[in-house]
């Protein structure tokens, strides 16, 4: 027996609405049994898993505000990847981001207007942007493997924050611990509709809508798309890769560096040694398992961010280690990618002996 | 002080140069895998399990090379067989393989650790300084230079090497001359996982022998990066494990010797800018890239029946 893939006329709009759900049915098949070899009720893991941060409000609000970062980092790589530009750093981003929206309340925490909110915002997109253009100049000018740098560049961010908030930017009067001074209430995220979340969510939802108006309906779109698929034919049309290069890595830091700072001006109010569960790498996932597409991308993002919150519940209700939500999010990005097969392809089994037409499609 | 020196560099550079060799030969063939990472954690955590549960240090090793092995068997299938998208692919393959080494591993934390044991060659080993540095090593780091020469020799100088070579730069051709492009890139992929699990095992079992979660930190993608400076010559990879050990290594040395007032932080984050340092330099360099990249590296290549 063996896999012959068998090419289809066209791509199959049917597959590609389907491959996603597929992948995480794969999913949670082996997440049951990773739940039984372990020596757990595999469906008692699953409802914890999945289904009960559904069943009740902190859970869900929590699950949303675990999704808001994933979502906007997410959209941002999709353009990333739509236009083949392969930034894989979007958590280097997402640090640096937090460290310049950070810098307004840590090193001025009498500046206290309306305005601090705002300009943390826009200084935290500026960094997260600033951080990912080195990768696309360095692919520009030298030709330099953008995947290697923008990863490189993640652990000097992370070693970047931890001399930051062991050093100079730690409290003064904080007790020597590695934290900075708590933001005051202007340079923090306002909650919205009665509390339930953070005004970081809808800004994002809005962000991702205009994105989605952006890569359907624009010259811009067209751009990404065109670019990613046949650089050639794109480039007769006059569209630049260099500056697509430069403009998609920009974004998608300017997103990743806006996430990280409504992630330290929301939630964490104040910077930590770590201040990401590896957000920029989760959305990763969220991005192929959204299609590269900003309204599945939403849906992707609350997916995954119910396995961060399912797998605390596994821990605390079966004991089981919450490690294994990465190891779900890992599977999950491996049965998308193999489920986008079937789109472009039929796969059928061939048995060495029958003859040629006893074949069977799957 | 300069031998001991010399000894870390040689105990930092081996797992790179392991990986990075393993990479190279998968690129020759033409596929870009980029799970060196994932691998290499999980031949670190298995290595370091088994090693532990047996008490075998040799057992802990075919153990990783196993590990590997199967993370690879799991990146071939996807790209090779259901041409799944190779820089995708590869990434989630490190996802799952940091994910997964934290979950077996936990068990493992702060457990005290099995050393792999030095050779000893009774007269050549007591000699001064040569002896300690070239006969006192463990049976990993001269398995990794055999390695080295294995490859250059089997590259540029068997026909196994010319086919995989033909695969690589060329694969319309390869299979119109009737060779399998498909059989050929998985081996050469299996090759990769097997050093990718070997370099994890001497991180977890030599370099430092404990588990520690994400103890390769980022080295596999060092190794990737080292294929690229090596310009995918076996020979110039062990140039550059070497300078990347050494620079890993300065680190610890400068810290120990409070050497200037430089922040612990920027050391450690030497090796991650000597990378993008390397591969600027190495990709200016239009001609010393384009002469041996393989041609047909990440494309993906679906025999037409």
């Amino acid at each position: 027996m063996r896999l012959e893939l068998v090419k289809r006329k066209e791509r199959s709009h049917k597959m590609a609405m389907l491959s996603p759900i597929i992948a995480i049915g794969l999913t949670a098949l082996a997440a049951a049994i990773i739940f039984a070899v372990s020596g757990h009720n595999p469906l008692e893991g699953l409802y914890k898993f999945f289904v009960e941060p559904l069943t009740q409000q902190w859970s869900l609000q929590a699950t949303i505000a675990k999704a808001t970062p994933l979502v906007l980092i997410g959209c941002g790589l999709a353009v990333c990847y739509l236009s083949n530009n392969w930034n894989i750093g979007a958590e280097g981003q997402f640090i640096v981001g937090a460290l310049f929206g950070s810098a307004l309340p840590i090193l001025l925490p009498d500046f206290e207007s309306g305005a601090t909110l705002p300009l943390m915002l826009v200084f935290g997109a500026l960094g997260g942007a600033l951080w990912a253009l080195i990768p696309a100049v360095l692919k520009n000018w030298f030709n330099t493997n953008e995947i290697l740098t923008s990863l490189m560049l993640v652990y000097v961010a992370s070693l970047m924050l931890d001399y930051l908030v062991r050093g100079p930017w730690r409290d003064p009067d904080g007790y020597n611990f590695p934290e900075s001074r708590m933001f005051s209430d202007a340079a923090t995220m306002p909650d919205v509709f009665g509390g339930t979340m953070s005004l970081s969510t809808p800004i994002t939802i809005v962000i991702a809508l205009i994105l989605a108006v952006v890569l359907a309906k624009t010259l811009k779109g067209f751009e990404i798309r065109v670019m990613g698929e046949s650089p050639r034919a794109g480039s007769f049309a006059g569209f630049s890769a260099k500056r697509l290069t430069l403009f998609s890595f920009a974004l998608a830091g300017g997103l990743a560096g806006l996430a990280g700072t409504m992630e330290v001006s929301g939630g964490l109010n104040q910077l930590l040694p770590t201040i990401s569960p590896g957000y920029g790498f989760t959305a990763i996932i969220v991005a192929f398992l959204g299609r590269l597409n900003p309204i599945g991308i939403i849906i992707a993002g609350f997916v995954l961010a119910l396995s961060y919150i399912g797998g605390e519940g596994v821990q605390s209700a079966m004991g089981v280690s919450n490690k294994i939500a990465s190891v779900i999010q890992g599977l999950l990005l491996f049965f998308v990618l193999a489920c986008d097969t079937l789109i472009l392809y039929r796969i059928r089994l061939v048995s060495h002996h029958a003859p040629a037409g006893e074949t069977s499609h799957v | 002080m300069f031998e001991a020196v010399l000894l870390t560099v040689i105990t930092a550079a081996t797992p790179l140069l392991i990986a990075a060799v393993g990479e190279l030969v998968v690129e020759r063939s033409g596929v870009l895998n980029l799970g060196v990472e994932g691998m290499m954690i999980m031949g670190a955590v298995v290595g370091f399990a088994v090693a532990n549960q047996t008490g075998s240090g040799a057992l802990g090793v075919v153990a990783a090379i196993a590990a590997g092995m199967a993370m690879s068997v799991l990146f071939g299938f996807l790209v090779l067989s259901l041409v799944a998208n190779q820089v995708a692919t590869g990434l989630a393959l490190t996802i799952l393989g940091v994910g997964f080494s934290g979950l077996i591993g936990e068990a493992f934390i702060g457990v005290p650790g099995l050393k792999i044991p030095s050779l000893y060659i009774p007269g050549l080993s007591d000699i001064p300084f040569i002896g300690p540095v070239f006969f006192q090593q463990d049976a990993i780091v001269y398995l990794g230079f055999a390695l080295v020469a294995g490859v250059a020799y089997t590259l540029f100088r068997t026909r196994i090497g010319l086919v995989l070579r033909a695969v690589g730069d060329n694969h319309a051709s390869a299979h119109a001359l009737g060779y399998s492009v498909i059989k050929v890139r998985f081996m050469a992929v299996l090759f990769g996982g097997a050093c990718a699990g070997l370099a994890g095992a001497y991180m977890s079992l030599a370099y430092t022998p404990q588990w520690v979660e994400n103890m390769t930190a980022g080295r596999g993608w060092i190794a990737l990066a080292l294929v690229v400076f090596s310009s995918w010559l076996p020979l110039r990879v062990v140039a550059g494990a070497y300078l990347f050990g050494a620079v890993s290594v300065l680190n610890l040395h400068a810290q120990a010797h409070e050497m200037l007032n430089i922040p612990s932080q920027l050391l450690s984050s030497l090796p991650y800018l000597a990378t993008i340092l390397v591969l600027v330099l190495i990709s200016a360099n239009r001609r010393l890239t384009l002469v041996n990249t393989p041609a047909c590296l990440g494309k993906p290549f679906v025999p037409d029946r």
